[in-house]
């Protein structure tokens, strides 16, 4: 396991150092000067700092010594400076990277263990109204646009209803403390997590009730039939189990898009993440920026992919036995 | 032939999604015809609510532009990026998929080692990234969603090639002296096309989704008029005209909800699976 | 006569609408007594594991009884509830399947898979279960029980897979055990013990067995009773020596004629004629998985194996699965690629041939292939598929599908195939159009990797027949690659038999079968089932 664990994080730093070369070069493939792309929004940059930069990165020497500087930068976890904030871009990202963590994180479990459910129910009762009413629903998450559906959230539960709070992480200038901070922040949480992991909702109950169905056509289901189990104990020990090695596979390959709708979740609903920072990079041109948010979600997600490699090999007996 | 359509048309959404995207489809080519005015001109008073003139059914928005004008217009947009960046997607998609399975070895691992990187990365992120760089226009937006959407094109095409490669009917064709190119192009790759088929259709859908999501954090081509646009341009103005974002919505889940029941209906007539059991 | 334990009265299946055909099993009535094994036995698609699965109350979702009773204890098996029947399975009534890796659940250990028979009846503690799955798995004669009952199924072999699944199956002393082509995916050796395994338990607990095959010689090995399927129907029951000396329907003489003779006949002498192919020492090794931090898995499939083949001789080359094969066919025809060695075929060396040369020269050695389903292409005409060989090399198309004609017709195929799609076409026409395809190329030598593996046993005995008519008037040369004994007897001149990656013995298959040199050999043979009825009965 160990073994196993040294050889994923190999991997995942030999992506995550040709993500940054894919960031180098997309920095001198932008049209205009590279020292400008790096300062953001061309031209507001004063002179000085554009020529610190162009120091600093070395951009008069060849362009593999320019990779070699970039690269060395972000192992000193230096990512460059927003010249718009102020501040340097790894400082910006950390700060706002537990909001985003808890967003994606809450949406994540709320995704699962409610899109599991339905996916469960609605292959038991396959045919059935009640499969027909999750389906349907399932299908209609599955096209709706994040963003749209969080604004209608806004809409219709924080400005018609007044339930819940529909902007902001906590309430401005209540300044509450302790648990009465944490309900808070829970309150302000529940609509953006629910409109993030509505979408996957949907994708992982079709891939559960699509699973379950397919497993319960094999052959030691049958088995099981023979030996007189109940049902309840065939659906829960021997399919369901089983059914679940595809959902965990992909779940890891849909962390990325996760991450890629906090951006738009944390626009509309004003979350102080790094996807509203990226939002906010974007109305700035603060591409260094934008590209540290980029490289640092991308590193998220090999985390994410991390941990649902080691789940799936606790789950299945035959790639955690074999090897 | 006539068989595939009897099994498609048996199913009930399928049919329903064919409706609304004849009808999409409809509005786009016939936009300039029933909205001659831009979709960019001011006419009427600004947050005219929906229903209120017959004229502007569905109202105008915070400048006094014509919402349905702007609808018609954004189903070219969603359309012209949605199908392009989906054949930009397969042509790079399925050669790759097609080199990687059928030669296996180190062609194999490079290239798939290349797909992976691709599809780790996030993909909206990556597509923002893109857009921003390169200045958002309508070229800018297909080619950023092409290059995030080749993956899994790769990847399938890879799957079926691995397969039908071990397929004795591709060993028999390798041994009568076919060369590869021959048999690459007349015995594997039409029998991969179903499947593709199948998810060309939901890529469209995807590709329609991002272009939405892109225009809406104000990268979408500055002279088109598109759904997201009009979402985003909205968004600030929500608590008093509700229907500048709630119309926009409403066409692209229609939109996206009719390319996902094509491809549904598309994929249980074609049925791989049963197809390949040869019966 | 005593009562019989179950008996099945008219019972009548139907299947869904656009089925082949109305009914599954049509007007079937069966006995099952205490202490016998009743083969049913039957080709694919005659209803056999239908009946048998609805004693269980296991039918498919969209299969149902329409009429008809399963009589066990005095009450009908199809009037019960699914509570009482579950009350039932396992304890009075288990069964056992074809595929026993698909059959255990892949995610759960066996001992706890034996136990949860006894939890499904609310039977002993945990720790008593647990127990009880160990002393099972040693009645049913696993090697090391108590490691066998902590492995996962695929840490088993498929012998030992097909044990665990007998000892789930034995957990509760049932009076009935029903096994569906139990032996059918195991290898000759396994499936004898298997077979023997099964026989001793029943005979021990004086169980009734139904016993379903395809195969007489399985039947010939196990059964005391046979009721023989066709169509849904039963068209014949007897005893076991009865149904198999003496057959009174016509089908089940049929069936008994198409099975082939385990005699092989004595090879004419020939005259010496030149080897049309000869291969020296040809070696395959394949490495599996490794990379940075791991060894790869060495696997020697073949080793230094030599042979010669003379025109109008056919070779075979017969072993268990794993035994390396196929692999040598493959290497043979350069669809893998053999470590060492040389294929000089005419005198040429086709080991080494690369790029265009050896596209030019595939002409001349060519295969038929086992699987007739996935030997033809889906999206082409019988015509292409066939012609398409001449015309890579150089042939044009008019002659190529003139030649595809004739071809056809010397296959005993209608000419009008040539425009038909492969799916109109039943597995035996499939195979015969696998065979014209192979003879386009006019070849020098042919292979047939399992040809006729996965046909029926009237099916097979035909395509055998054709080939052997072939071999005679086109004087081919044949390599044949089989598991089936039967089937080798039957058509080769000479075989090799095929051991861990080795040519063990290799000779004239009179002598072969008559006078083994080699203990691999004589446990295969030994094995080979039906086989004592056989000399019984020849002499």
């Amino acid at each position: 396991m160990l073994r196993f664990i040294l050889m994923r994080l190999v991997k995942a730093a030999i992506i995550l150092i040709a993500i940054l070369t894919l960031n180098f070069f997309l920095i001198h493939a932008a049209p205009g000067d590279p020292a400008a792309v790096l300062a953001g929004e061309a031209g507001a940059a004063d002179a000085q700092f554009i020529e610190q930069l162009r120091e600093r990165f070395g951009l008069d020497k060849p362009l593999l010594t320019q990779l070699g500087i970039y690269l060395g930068g972000v192992l000193q976890l230096d990512l460059g400076y927003s010249y718009r904030q102020q501040m340097p871009v790894a400082d910006l990202i950390f700060a706002r990277l537990p909001a985003t963590l808890l967003l994606t994180l809450t949406a994540f479990v709320i995704a699962l263990v409610l899109g599991t459910l339905a996916g469960v129910l609605a292959s038991a009762r396959v045919g059935k109204w009640s499969d027909t009413v999750i389906s349907t629903l399932a299908l209609l998450f599955y096209a709706t646009p994040l963003f749209w559906v969080a604004l209608m959230a806004v809409l219709v539960f924080s400005v018609f209803l007044n339930w819940l709070p529909g902007f902001g992480y906590e309430t401005v200038g209540a300044n509450y403390t302790g648990f009465r901070r944490a309900l808070d922040i829970a309150q302000h949480l529940i609509l953006p997590a629910t409109t993030l992991g509505l979408f996957f909702m949907a994708v992982y109950m079709r891939m559960t009730r699509a699973s379950m169905l397919e497993v319960s056509q094999l052959d030691f289901v049958k088995t099981a039939r023979a030996k007189g189990l109940k049902p309840g104990i065939i659906q829960r020990r021997h399919i369901f189990r089983n059914a679940m090695l595809p959902v965990v596979t992909l779940a890891g390959l849909q962390a990325g898009q996760l991450v890629g709708g906090a951006v738009l979740t944390e626009t509309v609903f004003a979350w102080p993440g790094i996807g509203r920072l990226m939002f906010e990079a974007l109305a700035q041109r603060d591409y260094n920026l934008l590209l540290g948010i980029f490289f640092v979600s991308a590193a998220m997600v090999l985390l994410f992919n991390l941990i649902t490699d080691i789940l799936y090999r606790v789950v299945d007996p035959r790639i955690r036995v074999a090897s | 032939m006539s068989d595939f359509w009897k099994r498609f048309s048996r199913n009930r959404g399928a049919v329903i999604g064919i409706v609304i995207l004849a009808v999409v489809v409809l509005v786009a080519i016939l936009a300039p015809m029933l909205f001659p005015q831009s979709p960019w001109r001011m006419v009427q008073r600004p947050f005219l609510p929906p229903l209120s003139m017959n004229q502007y059914l569905l109202g105008t928005d915070a400048l006094g532009r014509d919402v349905l004008t702007g609808l018609a217009y954004g189903a070219q947009v969603s359309l012209l990026v949605g199908i392009v960046s989906t054949v930009a997607a397969l042509l790079v998609g399925i050669p790759i998929g097609a080199l990687a399975g059928y030669f296996g070895g180190a062609a194999d691992d490079v290239l798939m080692r290349f797909t992976e990187f691709f599809q780790t990365v996030p993909s909206f992120a990556l597509a923002i990234v893109l857009v921003a760089i390169f200045e958002p226009n309508i070229q800018s937006i297909i080619a950023a969603i092409a290059v995030v959407s080749w993956p899994p094109v790769a990847r399938l095409v890879r799957g079926e090639v691995l397969s039908l490669r071990s397929r004795e009917y591709i060993e028999a064709a390798i041994l009568s002296g076919q060369t590869s190119a021959a048999i690459i192009w007349r015995q594997v790759l039409p029998n991969t096309l179903s499947p593709i088929i199948v998810l060309a259709s939901l890529m469209v859908a995807t590709a329609i989704l991002l272009e939405s999501s892109l225009s809406f954090l104000g990268l979408g081509d500055p002279n088109m008029m598109s759904w997201g646009y009009m979402i985003g341009a909205a968004r600030t103005v929500i608590r008093q005209a509700w229907w500048l974002s709630f119309f926009p919505g409403v066409a692209i889940l229609l939109t996206v909800l009719a390319l996902n029941l094509i491809g549904e209906g598309l994929n249980d007539a074609l049925n791989p699976r049963l197809a390949r059991r040869g019966k | 006569m005593t009562e019989p334990v179950l008996s099945i009265e008219n019972l009548t299946i139907a299947l869904p609408e656009g089925a082949d055909r109305a009914f599954a099993v049509d007007g079937v009535n069966l006995q099952l007594f205490a202490g016998e094994i009743l083969c049913i036995v039957g080709e694919s698609g005659s209803g056999k594991s239908m009946a048998a699965n609805a004693m269980m109350g296991l039918l498919p979702d969209l299969v149902r009884p329409v009429d008809g009773r399963i009589v066990y204890g005095k009450v009908d098996l199809l009037d019960k509830t699914e509570a009482e029947l579950m009350d039932l399975r396992g304890r009075k009534l288990a069964m056992i399947f074809q595929e026993p890796m698909s059959a255990l659940n892949p995610l759960m250990r066996v001992e706890d898979q034996i136990a949860e028979v006894y939890e499904a009846h609310r039977l002993l503690s945990p720790k008593t279960r647990a127990a009880r799955a160990v002393e099972l798995l040693t009645e049913v004669g696993i090697p090391d029980p108590a490691k066998a009952a902590k492995a996962y199924p695929f840490q088993l072999s498929g012998g030992q897979r097909q044990r665990v699944m007998i000892a789930m199956a034995l957990a509760l002393e049932p009076e009935i055990l029903i096994a569906d082509e139990p032996t059918t995916a195991l290898d000759v050796t396994t499936q004898a013990q298997i077979l023997k395994l099964i026989r001793d338990l029943q005979r021990k607990r004086g169980m009734a067995v139904m016993f379903i095959t395809h195969d007489f010689g399985v039947v010939a090995e196990i059964a005391d009773r046979v009721a023989v399927m066709q169509l849904g129907k039963i068209v014949e029951t007897g005893t076991a020596d009865a149904v198999l000396d003496n057959p009174q329907h016509a089908y089940t003489r049929k069936l008994i004629a198409a099975i082939p003779r385990l005699a092989a006949g004595q090879a004419p002498v020939r005259k010496e004629k030149t080897p049309v192919l000869e291969v020296e020492s040809l070696s395959k090794t394949y490495r599996t998985g490794g990379g940075l931090f791991s060894k790869p898995r060495v696997v020697e499939a073949v080793k230094d194996v030599s042979l010669q083949l003379a025109e109008g001789e056919t070779l075979g080359i017969v072993g268990e699965s794993g035994s390396g094969k196929s692999s040598v066919g493959r290497c043979l025809v350069r669809l893998m690629e053999p470590d060492q060695g040389t294929v000089r075929l005419a005198g040429r060396d086709m080991a080494h041939l690369k790029g265009e040369r050896l596209r030019a020269a595939r002409g001349s050695i060519q295969m038929i292939f086992q699987d007739p389903y996935a030997s033809l292409n889906p999206r082409a005409k019988i015509g292409r598929i066939i012609a398409e060989g001449p015309m890579a090399h150089g042939v044009a198309r008019r002659e190529a599908y003139e030649r595809a004609a004739r071809l056809l017709e010397l296959v005993g195929l209608d000419v009008s195939a040539i425009d038909r799609y492969p799916h109109e076409f039943s597995g035996g026409q499939r195979q015969r159009v696998g065979i014209a395809r192979a003879l386009a190329l006019e070849p020098r030598v042919i292979i047939a990797d399992e040809a006729v593996s996965a046909l029926d046993v009237s099916i097979q005995a035909q395509v055998l027949d054709l080939l052997a008519d072939l071999k005679e008037r086109l004087d081919l040369a044949l390599i044949f690659i089989t598991h089936d004994l039967r089937v080798a007897a039957q058509i080769c001149d000479r075989i090799a038999v095929m051991h861990r990656g080795e040519f063990v013995e290799t000779g004239p298959a009179h002598d072969i079968f008559n006078r083994p040199r080699n203990a691999y050999t004589r446990t295969l043979i030994e094995a080979i089932p039906g086989r004592e009825k056989e000399l019984a009965t020849v002499g």
